[in-house]
């Protein structure tokens, strides 16, 4: 996001002039956003301000009304509904963006290495135990190595998420998007999600991340946006933006969130 | 008495002739195989007319409402005399417009196509429900991952909707067993006509229809097991519910 000039790391997502309606009601009025390799941003906002529904019209599981995506600088090509116009191409970005969901949303039909090696095998066409190999060794890193075997319904919420981010890391994403990884957690469990992706986050990987954890957008996040209404309100690095807040109604939202 | 009784039972069920075994057991496979003709046939309807009431266009959906209710409304026995008589017809009406020759349908093919068709209107409702009981996360998921309809319908929802399916279906597969014997109607050698043929013959109706009715019986009692078991596996990953 760094828009410092002469900065040249290539660009990984972009967005440009986002909108999006739900019949009436407009969620998304104009975004702009652009993440470089390697940043880390962290969209912060309170309820109803259009937050995940930005991040989930960067991989169209949501349809834009308006406005442009792009991914490593290609365009997604849209019919004039804003759906994807090219079914390989869309297919083909997915694959390139993983993406972790705040229900974690495991298959509950297959075990947990089953879950990792899905995609891999069926559709990125991996040999199997190249993709097998792969997958243990994601989830000896989120420790879950003794759990490959096991469905997913028989674990904790944390070690759910903490496999939902292993199965997006066996694609070899270019980029993560978290969609509130840690809001279906207990208290308890948050702890070990966050050190999986600030693990992730040390290792540089790009990522995007819609949370409510205010410490941990501010100690891991390179730049900080705040959506207020549909809008980006205020964003920065996030000591500007969690340090010194200009506009009122963020040091409202971050009053408000303690 | 008795003893003459029992012992010409056991004759007249004989296996090989003068016994009529043979008859009741070929009449039971042709009853087996019709069912799992027009279950599978009626499965196939089903994902396909599921998927068409689900996710297809106006006129598809409306054209599987007609299907559905026109179906489920006529009685089967009706279906299969208006499909076996009606439908032979016109085809032969078609066959002789052209200069071809009058064809007979098989009452084999014929009976796998009607019970299909019927089977199929209800599998239709049964794996359209099932369908929408799948979580719907779970299928959002695979599509983030760029899987392609196909392969996601395979390899996540379909697999996914079978353990609320499953218990409909076991019900479709029991209706289908018997209603093979509507068969008899078009004389077709089902398990019923043969029955009706053997007991014709010996007078012996009282032997040939327990016989039947043993064999019908046996049929659904081991359907029942093995629907049981297809159903824990489909149930895989699911931890168990107890109320």
């Amino acid at each position: 996001m760094s828009e410092t000039a002469g900065d040249t790391r290539p660009e990984a997502i972009r967005i440009e002039g986002l909108h999006k309606s739900f019949g009436q009601l407009e969620v998304l009025k104009g975004v702009s956003l652009m993440a470089r390799e390697g940043d880390i941003v962290a969209v912060i906002g309170g309820s109803g301000s259009g937050k995940s529904t930005m991040l989930r019209c960067i991989n169209f599981l949501e349809t834009p009304s308006a406005g442009q995506i792009l991914i490593g600088g290609e365009a997604v090509a849209t019919r004039p509904d804003g759906s994807p116009a090219n079914r390989r191409q869309i297919e083909r970005i997915r694959q390139s963006l993983g993406m972790v969901f705040q229900q974690f949303n495991l298959w509950s039909h297959k075990t947990i290495l089953e879950n990792l090696i899905e995609v891999p095998v069926h559709v990125l066409r991996v040999p199997k135990d190249q993709a097998v190999a792969r997958a243990e060794r994601l989830l000896a890193r989120v420790g879950l190595a003794e759990k490959a075997g096991v469905y997913p319904a028989f674990l904790s919420g944390g070690q759910q998420q903490r496999a939902a981010i292993a199965r997006a890391l066996c694609m070899e994403p270019r980029a993560m998007l978290f969609d509130e990884p840690t809001s279906a957690l207990d208290p308890e469990l948050v702890g070990e999600v966050l050190a999986v992706i600030r693990d992730l986050a040390a290792e540089g990987r790009t990522m995007m991340l819609v949370t409510h954890e205010m410490k941990f957008a501010r100690e891991v996040a390179s730049h900080v946006v705040y959506l207020h209404n549909g809008q980006i309100e205020e964003q920065g690095p996030p000591e500007a933006v969690f340090g010194n807040p200009q506009s009122d109604r963020l040091k409202q939202f971050l009053r408000s969130v303690g | 008495m008795l003893a003459l009784t029992a012992s010409s039972t056991l004759e007249l069920l004989q296996y090989s002739p003068p016994g009529w075994g043979a008859n009741l057991l070929r009449g039971l496979m042709n009853s087996v195989l019709i069912a799992l003709g027009a279950f599978g046939l009626g499965a196939v309807i089903g994902v396909g007319g599921a998927y068409g009431k689900l996710y297809g266009g106006p006129v598809l959906r409306d054209l599987l409402a007609i299907y559905t209710t026109v179906v489920r409304a006529v009685p089967e026995l009706v279906l299969i005399l208006i499909l076996y008589y009606a439908v032979t017809d016109a085809v032969n009406q078609i066959l002789l417009g052209l200069g071809q020759d009058r064809i007979q349908i098989s009452g084999f093919a014929a009976g796998i196509a009607v019970l299909g068709i019927v089977q199929g209107a209800y599998a239709t409702e049964v794996i359209r429900g099932a369908i929408l009981s799948v979580p719907g996360g779970q299928v959002e998921a695979a599509r983030a991952m760029g899987m392609p309809a196909g392969l996601l319908a395979r390899r996540i929802t379909l697999p996914l909707m079978l353990s609320a399916a499953l218990p409909g279906l076991a019900n479709l597969w029991l209706i289908a067993t018997k209603d093979t014997a509507l068969l008899a109607v078009v004389g077709f050698g089902e398990l019923t006509q043969e029955t009706r043929q053997a007991a014709g013959a010996t007078k012996a109706y009282f032997t040939f229809f327990m016989a039947a009715g043993g064999l019908y019986l046996a049929l659904s009692i081991s359907s029942g097991w093995l629907f049981a078991r297809a159903e824990r596996w489909a149930r895989r990953g699911q931890p168990e519910l107890r109320g």
